[in-house]
């Protein structure tokens, strides 16, 4: 999770004025000071990046060097992306301008200057009809879904509208993964040997598989009846559909593993799988709904559960009314 | 990668309308993932890039392609001659003395 600004931790809008910061503090601060929340350690935290965060934001100095990123939210000095090493690594062709020079082979830079074959020859006058020189790599970028980055597969990377190249993906390929074809990259000098081509592959996040190693994760949304009386229900694996018992008496939090579903892979001459973690997620779904609020009337009298007891003193004792 | 929220996030003192104007005039130029916006590394540093130029050196929405322009054809030119020299450096000894001897000293300074 991302960390919270210092507005939000104030709950105040990013231009407010010093009047609603100084306000927004005083209001928190009466909230969780630890004096009048003896024993709650976390109002005790929260106190201090409140007066933190109050810090920095009304001094208008240090306000402003936060608002330009010169500081971060501890107000420690924050470290600067330089361009200068991205713009010259791998991912710096990214604004190539077009049209410009991109040294395909070493007759590229000479006619970048005027200087064509004949030219270098002429110059030296040394004997140079023998040279030769393999041709240069060249180097691409291919995003492919997260899908065909598990399965493994065949990928075209189109170089212009009539050129391609099909790259065979493995599966389980990690983003930032270099493939090396050989012998696609630029033609050689004097007949030598071609370059190879470099594509970095990038695989796109999906928007309900997660990956860690060759284990996926999914978090699957179930209905009451299906957690608590058990079902057979369709999850999405990255090979397809497969169907899934869902035991009775489930519950949100509840994982279960589908065996085998995750990463296929060689591994030296045996073939190793990955499997699939499935976490359960209830969804209740119906909204106001009297029938099932009548029978939960009757029926949680007789059955008291507290779910929020692992929490502590943090769920106990309201100092008030949240606005909602 | 990241997408723009994070970004907004990250980035303090970047506005969302600005990041879409950067993005209509091709400043910034993320990859597109079925319809949303990703960042990567690069993307990133050229939007504190572009911050910075605006802050500290006070150049305009009129002049910055001309600057960004000018800065990504240096870059394109320093990656080149990476690329060169990383071909000259792995040519053996001999060649590279050739080299050397062969590259006229940079006074030719124009009469």
């Amino acid at each position: 999770m991302a960390t919270q600004t210092l507005y939000e931790v104030l709950g105040v809008a990013r231009d407010a004025g010093a009047d609603d910061i100084r306000k927004a503090y005083r209001r928190l601060a009466k909230e969780f000071h630890p004096d009048l929340n003896p024993g709650k350690p976390e109002a005790e935290a929260r106190f201090k990046s409140i007066t933190a965060a109050y810090d920095i934001l009304s001094d208008p100095e240090k306000r402003g060097r936060y608002d330009r990123g010169e500081i971060d939210e501890s107000g420690a000095e924050r470290p600067r992306y330089s361009y200068r090493p991205h713009a010259e690594g791998a991912q710096g062709w990214k604004y190539r301008p077009e049209g410009e020079m991109d040294i395909g082979d070493l007759d590229d830079l000479f006619a970048m200057f005027g200087r064509g074959a004949g030219g270098r020859a002429g110059r030296g006058g040394r004997g140079e009809a023998g040279f030769q020189m393999p041709g240069p790599d060249r180097h691409y970028t291919l995003t492919i879904d997260f899908v065909a980055a598990a399965n493994g597969g065949k990928e075209r990377l189109s170089l212009a509208p009539d050129q391609w190249l099909d790259v065979t993906i493995p599966p389980g390929i990690e983003q930032g993964q270099i493939l090396r074809l050989k012998g696609k990259g630029a033609a050689g000098l004097g007949g030598g040997p071609p370059g190879d081509a470099l594509i970095e592959v990038l695989v796109a996040p999906h928007q309900f598989f997660r990956r860690d190693g060759d284990d996926i994760h999914l978090d699957l949304p179930v209905n009451l009846p299906e957690a608590v009386l058990g079902a057979r229900v369709a999850v999405p694996t990255i090979t397809g559909p497969v169907t899934m018992t869902i035991p009775k008496g489930s519950d949100t939090g509840t994982r279960l593993r589908l065996r085998g579903k995750g990463i296929q892979r060689r591994r030296g001459d045996a073939n190793h799988a990955g499997d699939q973690y499935v976490t359960l997620k209830v969804v209740i779904g119906l909204g106001d709904d009297p029938e099932l609020a009548a029978f939960l009337r009757g029926w949680s009298d007789k059955h008291k559960t507290d779910p929020r007891g692992t929490m502590g003193g943090a769920a106990g004792q309201p100092t008030g009314e949240a606005a909602s | 990668m990241i997408g723009a929220d994070e970004l907004l996030r990250r980035i303090a003192g970047l506005d969302r309308a600005e990041l879409v104007r950067w993005i209509d005039n091709r400043w910034i130029v993320p990859d597109d993932a079925g319809g949303a916006w990703l960042f990567r590394e690069v993307d990133i540093a050229r939007v504190e890039l572009i911050l910075d130029m605006r802050r500290a050196c006070a150049i305009d929405d009129e002049a910055m392609p001309v600057v960004l322009g000018l800065v990504d054809q240096i870059y394109n030119l320093r990656r080149q001659l990476r690329r060169l020299c990383d071909a000259l450096e792995a040519q053996p000894a001999d060649i590279r003395d050739q080299i050397r001897r062969a590259l006229p000293p940079d006074d030719n300074r124009g009469t």
